[in-house]
């Protein structure tokens, strides 16, 4: 599709964990064709707004449109069927299962079952080695290939918006580096991106557009390359 | 070592390994009679398991916790409470089962002070209204909601008269106006004249009430220093937004 505009529109949501509210009054939108970045200090409800659009937790107030329509209600494994799709935080694979087997696991939805061979060899070819270890236990591959995996695997779901919650926590600086490469050419081909990362300023750096989210608010938003040279944002981290 | 003047409590050297992961590496400072010390680091750069190495709960791999003068490393926090030293936990965890002053009455109990049954319920009686949870003093803990529960958690600690209070995370999960509040309880509590040491991700609260910061990350002391020079801080700033060169080397690189 061609068409500019808003696939995914974040309005007014609150959100939390039960009598622990979270999120205050939060609004973004994603751009098609974008990388959208959110950065925010620990604890200030990036993770919290992810769950919430994909649908794993329930807003108190406000609203997600994906496509023009309301989308706030809709079970979590019904969005991912529509082509919304998150890669979560700390990976969350099938440690037991194959690489392979777990490349199967991201594609159990109709639409990404049309096009799984397609997809599987676009995913070999942008992690050679995943294709090397295919049948090697997941949880036995080391920290930097197990967050490919991650990634792959939800390229498998043939996702319209990819949402990744921390892309490169823990990683080796090297092994940032061709993540980061990666996101830069899912970006390219023009895979509409939000994307969480603790790495502010390789968030800033890849990203179209950034919204800097502070204790459960966004603080801050506009195109990265400004963002990245307000001051308020390293305030927004330090507090002054 | 000798307790140097006005100086509460030291650490030397101290270091904490799990296995091959080594999670507080070779900390020393001092923390001085009557300041509120902030301890800040990005996601596990090793905060609380300082805080747990500091009361006990882990023995140290390396080093010295040297508190009014007595060197306490590898005791036990029971032990570590009765010489004068308490803590809260980020994840309250109050005795559901017990009403408010009872749970209040038990952190009074451990204290140096070494009170009886009926002294302890009347320093908790003290404890609550100083935090305004006396009204809900025969309520179940269970059934207290969150603030009020980090309230009581502050309580417990407090009820055991501590010259040094660790807080852990008392700020999260509290809306705006909670913050305020209970941002003016812990500038009270060091007008009384104890000492703290506290653990904040609500960093502008964190910065008004520290007279000095120390930043960890990676468990290394990476600084330390007033608020306005940490957060201007290369070092600091890296540790929380990333490394500018790396940046630079994904945009340069095609």
């Amino acid at each position: 599709m061609t068409t500019n505009g808003a696939v995914l529109e974040v309005k007014n949501v609150s959100s939390g964990y039960g009598e622990v509210q979270i999120l205050w009054d939060v609004s973004l939108k994603l751009e098609r064709g974008k990388l959208t970045s959110l950065v925010g200090a620990n604890g200030v409800g990036k993770t919290t707004l992810m769950r919430t659009v994909v649908g794993l937790l329930k807003p108190s107030k406000g609203q997600v449109n994906f496509n023009g329509s309301d989308i706030t209600r809709i079970s979590a494994h019904a969005k991912a069927s529509q082509g919304l799709v998150l890669v979560p935080e700390g990976r969350q694979l099938f440690t037991d299962m194959t690489v392979f087997e777990n490349l199967e696991m991201g594609a159990f939805t109709g639409r990404a079952k049309e096009n799984y061979k397609q997809n599987l060899e676009r995913v070999f070819e942008m992690f050679p080695r995943l294709k090397e270890r295919r049948d090697q236990k997941s949880g036995t591959m080391s920290g930097g290939e197990q967050q490919m995996l991650a990634v792959a695997r939800g390229l498998m779901a043939q996702p319209e918006v990819l949402m990744i919650d921390e892309l490169s926590l823990g990683l080796a600086p090297f092994l940032v580096l061709d993540l980061f490469e990666i996101l830069r050419r899912l970006k390219d081909e023009g895979l509409t991106m939000l994307l969480v990362e603790q790495n502010v300023q390789m968030a800033l750096a890849v990203s179209d557009y950034a919204y800097v989210l502070n204790e459960g608010q966004v603080e801050l938003e506009g195109p990265s390359r400004e963002v990245a040279k307000n001051e308020d944002v390293r305030k927004a981290y330090l507090g002054i | 070592m000798s307790q140097d003047n006005g100086v509460l409590l030291q650490l030397r050297n101290v270091t904490k390994e799990f296995g091959g992961l080594t999670a507080v590496s070779d900390v020393t400072f001092d923390l001085p009679q009557g300041q509120v010390l902030g301890l800040i680091g990005p996601n596990g750069a090793g905060k609380t398991t300082l805080f747990n190495c500091i009361n006990g709960v882990f023995p140290v791999t390396r080093g010295q916790i040297i508190f009014r003068g007595v060197d306490m490393t590898g005791w036990k926090p029971y032990d570590v409470v009765s010489l004068g030293l308490a803590r809260t936990h980020q994840i309250v965890r109050p005795l559901q089962e017990l009403t408010v002053l009872e749970n209040v009455v038990a952190g009074s109990c451990y204290g140096h002070e070494q009170r009886s049954l009926s002294q302890a319920e009347e320093i908790a009686l003290e404890v609550l209204e100083f935090l305004h949870l006396a009204e809900r003093r025969d309520q179940l803990a269970a059934s207290l909601n969150v603030a009020q529960k980090k309230r009581l958690e502050m309580a417990r600690a407090l009820a055991a008269r501590p010259y040094l209070l660790l807080l852990d995370e008392v700020l999260a999960g509290l809306n705006p106006t909670e913050i305020a509040e209970m941002v003016q309880v812990v500038l009270r509590i060091r007008e009384q004249g104890v000492t703290i040491l506290i653990i904040e991700h609500v960093m502008h609260a964190l910065m008004n009430v520290s007279d000095r910061v120390i930043v960890l990350d990676h468990g290394e002391l990476i600084a330390e220093g007033l608020p306005g020079e940490i957060v201007n801080d290369p070092k600091v700033i890296e540790a929380y937004l990333g490394d500018p060169a790396l940046a630079e080397k994904l945009m340069s690189g095609g």
